[in-house]
């Protein structure tokens, strides 16, 4: 038990850490950087509570596509930073607002769970028993059985925003020059190269 | 049996639909771009199909652990989809060839945003409405975005794209809050629940009203409309005819299916939204079409106004009303298809043009293009005895009948408003003078869309009882 609070309290402030240098370090690829190490640190933290299959999809999702998605974007932009950041002072007040509105927000429904004042009925308390094995091997079991029709009809949607993207960016450009490996192999030596015989101090 | 793939051959034509779509996709990777004519007559073709595959044999029921449903409401709105999709991809063809932007993707995507509206429309959890509600708009926004070295058509795209991202959020957002109050996504679980006394419970009210905004998004209602007029005038021509029509339908029937369906216990709340809803649709759709100069932004106008009509039939909340929305939409399709391809022949010296000034003289011209246009425009308006009128009234009788007195009078009113515009099309048409003439069109798919609209339109109240049987017959699948 000490050494799960432990390692949840070194997950914890990392992340943290991390998320505060996502927002005060000066290079955006710093920042990106840190996003990724602040998204391992929050699947650390799925995999304390038992939720090992959030935190795969954590690191495959976010660390895998949307993190380094940023990296690129951030790489490519060449964005400004010093224009970014003269908004700063102006901004600040809202930010904060929001902020705060959010942190009463949360305490606001920890307390009402507490006092259980409300109680959002029809949830499945006894989930925990329920799941016998564990919850990568419970999920596969529904969605791949009872939501094999969802399952099926997500990968249409996919299929859809594949062709979308084909359509949309994909253009045929004239004079590209490819690579025809065919060519390539069936070249012979009699029609790439001449032997040439050079006398001596002579040249060609 | 194994579960999740229980009674799967109720999805025949879904299968059908997807599979052929896919295919039809291969065939025109692997031939390039030679195959899109082949293509887009494959959709055409295959679409008309699944229509069939519908009713041939029909058989209803729920499928995949209760995820979806078949019955004569579901079947009757895919059967108008599927038609409204089919004949927007035949007239697609000369519009794009003309813009260089005929790709054989175009067909396909429509082909998969219409499954996508197939499953929405047959959705029986809020899951698979989700999951078919997003199938149809991404397939949407792309195709919205299809003429994309055209300004205006992708900036459509973008809007399009990030306002129905937006109702989708909030329809997730609501069908979170059903969920955490009701304990299930299933329709049947909501019902139960709400029947159980769980109606009370003020989450659900606000969940429900969440949901219903991010579908009055999808059908366009007053006052989620904002984006209808800008993606209608800037998507192509052909796609525009499409929005107008198949994502219309089956937004509505998605929303006739959940409200009358597991949220039937909270009818009084959700009534009172969609009479406002109805009420500033149908006003607004005939004011702010007044002063409209471009003919595809009058459409969408008009299209707002529509909405207003058949939401009002859902406000009655009856089995009549239900009946008038399935028997309205059935005219709304035939008369947008046949508007859409009357625009689509206006063209001045081969480049399209959309403005209503430009159909100035058109009556001297073009005398049948411009009498055809003439039977739409007066049906639109609901001048009898054309088939609009029929569609007006039906959705009137139900609305006095459920005592919505006001809702009904100010829909009259606002009618009376719209004819105005629709009326001011037919006196550009035949009494102002032509500056320059429009091109006439050869004979081809328009025409023929037009000249078929034109006789159905005309000759509908000869033989209205069909129309009405296969509408009570849908609305009666609802009330057992």
């Amino acid at each position: 038990m000490l050494l799960q609070a432990l390692a949840f309290y070194v997950f914890a402030a990392i992340t943290v850490a991390a998320g505060a240098m996502v927002v005060v370090s000066r290079n955006p690829v710093y920042s990106v950087l840190f996003l990724i190490l602040a998204f391992f640190n929050a699947a650390a933290l799925f995999v304390l509570i038992g939720a090992e299959f959030i935190a795969m999809i954590l690191v495959i999702v976010y660390v895998g596509a949307v993190a380094v998605l940023f990296l690129f974007v951030v790489m490519m932009l060449d964005i400004n930073l010093t224009e970014l950041r003269e908004g700063f002072l102006k901004y600040f007040p809202v930010g904060a607002l929001i902020g705060a509105v959010l942190f009463a927000e949360m305490l606001l429904g920890l307390g009402i769970v507490g006092a259980g004042s409300t109680t959002i009925s029809g949830l499945n308390t006894q989930g925990a028993q329920v799941l016998a094995t564990d919850n990568t091997r419970a999920i596969g079991r529904v969605l791949y059985t009872q939501y094999f029709y969802l399952f099926q009809v997500a990968g249409v949607v996919l299929l859809v925003a594949m062709i979308g993207a084909i359509v949309l960016t994909l253009r045929t450009r004239p004079g590209v020059r490819r690579q025809k490996v065919g060519d390539q192999i069936n070249r012979t030596k009699e029609q790439t190269m001449t032997v040439v015989k050079v006398p001596t101090r002579g040249g060609v | 049996m194994v579960v999740g793939l229980e009674s799967w051959t109720l999805a025949r034509p879904e299968l059908f639909l997807a599979a052929s779509a896919m295919l039809l996709l291969i065939y025109g990777v692997v031939r390039g771009e030679v195959a899109t004519p082949f293509v887009s007559v494959a959709t055409s073709v295959v679409l008309l199909v699944t229509a069939v595959l519908l009713f041939a044999p029909y058989r209803e029921g729920t499928a995949f652990a209760s995820l979806f449903i078949v019955d004569r409401l579901t079947a009757t709105m895919k059967a108008l989809v599927l038609i409204g999709a089919s004949i927007a991809v035949l007239m697609s063809r000369a519009y794009f060839e003309q813009a260089k932007a005929w790709r054989f993707e175009y067909p396909v995507l429509v082909a998969l945003a219409t499954l996508g509206m197939m499953l929405m429309i047959s959705a029986n959890d809020l899951m698979s409405l989700y999951v078919g509600l997003e199938l149809q708009s991404l397939a949407l926004y792309v195709i919205a975005a299809f003429q994309r070295d055209s300004l205006r058509s992708t900036e459509a795209g973008v809007k399009y794209f990030v306002l129905g991202s937006v109702a989708s959020g909030m329809l997730l957002f609501g069908a979170s809050l059903i969920y955490g109050f009701c304990g299930g996504t299933a329709f049947v679980q909501i019902s139960r629940a709400l029947l159980d006394g769980k109606a009370a419970e003020f989450g659900v009210v606000v969940g429900l009203v969440f949901v219903v905004a991010g579908l009055a998004f999808k059908v366009s209602a007053v006052p989620f409309h904002m984006w209808t007029p800008d993606v209608y005038e800037g998507a192509p021509t052909p796609v525009t005819a499409l929005f107008a029509v198949a994502p219309k339908i089956a937004a509505v029937s998605l929303m006739v299916s959940v409200l009358m369906g597991p949220f039937k216990p909270l009818f009084p709340q959700w009534q009172q939204i969609i009479v406002v809803a109805a009420v500033l649709s149908m006003a607004l759709g005939a004011f702010a079409a007044l002063r409209q100069q471009n003919i595809k932004r009058l459409m969408a106008y008009s299209s707002i106004g529509n909405v207003g009509y058949v939401l009002l039939g859902l406000a009655s909340g009856s089995e009549k009303g239900i009946q008038s929305i399935v028997f309205y939409l059935a005219i709304y399709l035939v008369m947008t298809l046949g508007v859409f391809a009357t625009i689509l022949m206006m063209k001045r010296r081969g480049v399209m043009v959309e403005s209503v000034a430009d159909l100035a003289g058109l009556a001297k011209s073009q005398p049948m293009m411009a009498f055809a246009m003439l039977l739409f425009m007066f049906s639109l308006a609901g001048i009898p005895p054309l088939a609009g009128f029929w569609g007006k009234l039906y959705i009137f009788i139900a609305a006095v009948e459920a005592k919505l007195f006001i809702p009904a009078v100010l829909g009259v009113l606002a009618s009376v408003v719209a004819s105005y515009y629709y009326l001011r099309i037919v006196k550009v048409m035949y009494f102002d003078e032509a500056t320059d003439a429009l091109d006439s069109t050869p004979f081809g798919v328009y025409r023929t869309v037009a000249f078929a609209s034109a006789i159905l339109v005309t000759l509908f109240s000869l033989a209205p009882q069909p129309l009405s049987l296969i509408a009570a017959a849908a609305a009666k699948g609802l009330f057992p």
